[in-house]
């Protein structure tokens, strides 16, 4: 029983970690809080069921749904961010008013579009690892490697490419990045893009295992928040452990009570960090 | 300069709350009602734009201070037997602990990280009333009406339901929080909080100890915002979790902004606006939250000054 509450833990942790990661890159990069990050996450989900629905097919679908959902909300992000977040030129609240304004639209667009129900979408593949004394969804694993997967990609892009060294310059100093010929303003669009991607991928790896509906972005949100204030506003580091012990502890919690309180215990848990140090474990200092 | 806006402020107060007294006699019964939620409601919005306009802290949130006035003051009426009046008191009391406990801990940190921190703790509220349903009732939500007795006035009884009893307190309410906040921010603490608005670090250079002025605003907002979630259960009899939701606390942010953030009629004006809107989508489309998200946006992007504030800027100089 433990072990199967730690092996659900690692796996919402693997996933929890995605969608913070790309949380924490738009904020390290772009200094802004996206709070529509969330109904990226719900897209994703949505179009993989798109997806599944018109292929007919449950493998061809998810192939279908990988490679294209964050594509779209790639799109989306590039879009909004171009003619929103521009805008209002970054500045940190202004972003969030605005951000929680594209939530609304994103989610109630969705609602018009796809409905109030939540819909099933079948995992591509179906074998159940039997233990000795249990079977447990071999999907599930999937979804964890594939998330495991995607993260060291995101840290290959960061760390070998031009794009990435981009990325960290412009994190780094924008202005001096911006003198020394680094595409400053489609860095940001592309970190955003790339974030918004990240949660639209995690969506539809997790599809199969929960439903697809037009409200269900509103926790990982919540839970990604919360593991960026854990691990740090803006460090990578910080956001991939501490996702791992939210998301661990979470899965503990919850099969042994109820995911209500692991909810509310993790909240306590930041009100703990906040106590001992209010940057966050891996952060830098505010002052 | 100051005496004279002052002056005038206090006029335009005093101007809008005779108007919103006067014409009680004349609107039908349907705005009528609305009015006096629209009054409730704008005395919460004051409360936040207290946080938001004048010491510059945005806060995700507000809706826990709102709910914990709520629920404490009709829990209190329903299991103990609690008087209204006590039920008030108790609703205050509750909600001024709430905000000066939240404040230690949120206040340590800042800028977005705050916001995040706000967000996170009013979810985590409205999770733990859905948590304990067997004492709150859950989603569900319950009414007090049967509970509160009724009110005497002049030797007569009255209901709390009763139309005009209800508008008159709300209007008394929202009286009193205009002429609360307007004291306080034209008061010395009042300048020190626009000033950390304006520029905190030198305002802390200047030896003003920040953390206890910025706790003080907290708790000031989070206690008026309590007030008004106890009043609405008073004068509604229904307490539920809709009132808790993060919805509930992006509304007030919405309103302020829409009637101008640091404008004294502002948050008035964007509650009654909006609620009128959103009263005339809804009869078209239930996706009304769809017209609140494009308004959000588009407010923030050309009109960042609110309503009240654009005209403040631009053609009435001396509008408070």
């Amino acid at each position: 029983m433990v072990f199967l509450a730690v092996l659900d833990g690692t796996v919402t942790a693997f996933v929890l970690a995605l969608i913070a990661l790309g949380l924490s890159l738009v904020f390290g990069v772009m200094r802004i809080v996206n709070v529509s990050h969330g109904e990226f996450f719900m897209l994703g989900a949505v179009f993989s069921w798109f997806a599944y629905h018109w292929t007919a097919d449950s493998v061809w679908g998810f192939v279908l749904a990988l490679l294209i959902a964050p594509v779209i909300v790639g799109f989306i992000a590039v879009f909004s961010e171009r003619f929103i977040l521009r805008k209002v030129d970054y500045n940190p609240e202004s972003t969030i008013v605005a951000t929680i304004g594209i939530l609304y639209v994103i989610q109630q667009l969705t609602l018009m579009g796809f409905g109030p129900e939540a819909r099933p979408v079948e995992a591509p593949i179906y074998f159940r690892i039997s233990f000795p004394w249990f079977g447990y969804s071999g999907y599930k694993l999937l979804v964890a490697v594939m998330s495991g997967l995607c993260l060291c990609g995101v840290w290959l892009l960061l760390k070998r490419t031009k794009l990435g060294l981009y990325m960290r310059a412009t994190q780094q100093d924008y202005e001096i990045a911006t003198t020394f010929g680094v595409p400053t303003k489609k860095i940001y669009a592309s970190v955003f893009a790339l974030g918004g991607g990240l949660a639209a991928l995690a969506g539809v790896l997790v599809v199969p295992i929960r439903q697809a509906d037009h409200l269900m972005g509103l926790e990982p949100l919540l839970l990604s928040f919360i593991v960026v204030i854990i691990g740090g506003l803006g460090s990578i580091r910080g956001t991939i452990i501490a996702a791992f012990l939210i998301g661990i502890s979470d899965g503990i919690i919850s099969v042994f009570y109820e995911p209500t309180l692991a909810k509310m215990l993790a909240t306590l848990f930041v009100v703990m960090i906040l106590i001992i140090k209010p940057s966050g474990l891996f952060g830098e200092n505010q002052q | 300069m100051k005496r004279k806006s002052l002056i005038y402020s206090l006029f335009l107060k005093g101007g809008v709350i005779l108007f919103l007294f006067l014409i009680q006699f004349v609107l039908p019964t349907y705005h009528h009602s609305s009015f006096s939620k629209i009054m409730i409601l704008a005395s919460y919005a004051i409360a936040y734009n207290f946080l938001l306009g004048y010491t510059g802290l945005m806060s995700l949130g507000h809706a826990m201070f709102f709910a914990s006035g709520m629920y404490s003051a009709g829990l209190s009426i329903l299991y103990l037997g609690f008087t209204p009046l006590e039920g008030i008191i108790f609703g205050t009391l509750f909600s001024l602990t709430m905000s000066l406990i939240f404040g230690l801990f949120a206040l340590r940190t800042s800028g977005v990280s705050f916001l995040i921190v706000t967000l996170m703790f009013g979810q985590t509220l409205y999770l733990a009333i859905l948590y304990y349903n067997e004492f709150t009732f859950g989603q569900d939500g319950f009414s007090i009406t049967n509970y509160l007795g009724s009110l005497v006035i002049f030797g007569k009884e009255h209901l709390y339901s009763n139309p005009t009893i209800r508008y008159n307190f709300a209007l008394i309410m929202l009286a009193v929080y205009l002429l609360i906040t307007t004291i306080i921010i034209l008061s010395p603490i009042g300048r020190i909080l626009i000033a950390i608005r304006e520029n905190e670090a030198r305002t802390q250079l200047l030896g003003y100890n920040v953390f206890s002025y910025k706790l003080f605003a907290l708790t000031f907002s989070g206690t008026l915002a309590g007030i008004s979630g106890a009043m609405h259960a008073l004068l509604f009899s229904y307490i539920g979790t809709t009132f808790a939701e993060i919805h509930h606390s992006i509304s007030p942010l919405l309103w302020t902004l829409l009637g101008g953030a640091g404008t004294v009629i502002g948050p008035l004006l964007g509650t009654g606006v909006m609620y009128y809107l959103i009263d005339f989508i809804s009869g078209i489309t239930s996706n009304y939250l769809l017209v609140v998200g494009i308004i959000l946006v588009l407010t923030i992007i050309w009109f960042p000054l609110g309503i009240m504030g654009t005209l403040r800027q631009q053609w009435i100089k001396w509008l408070p």
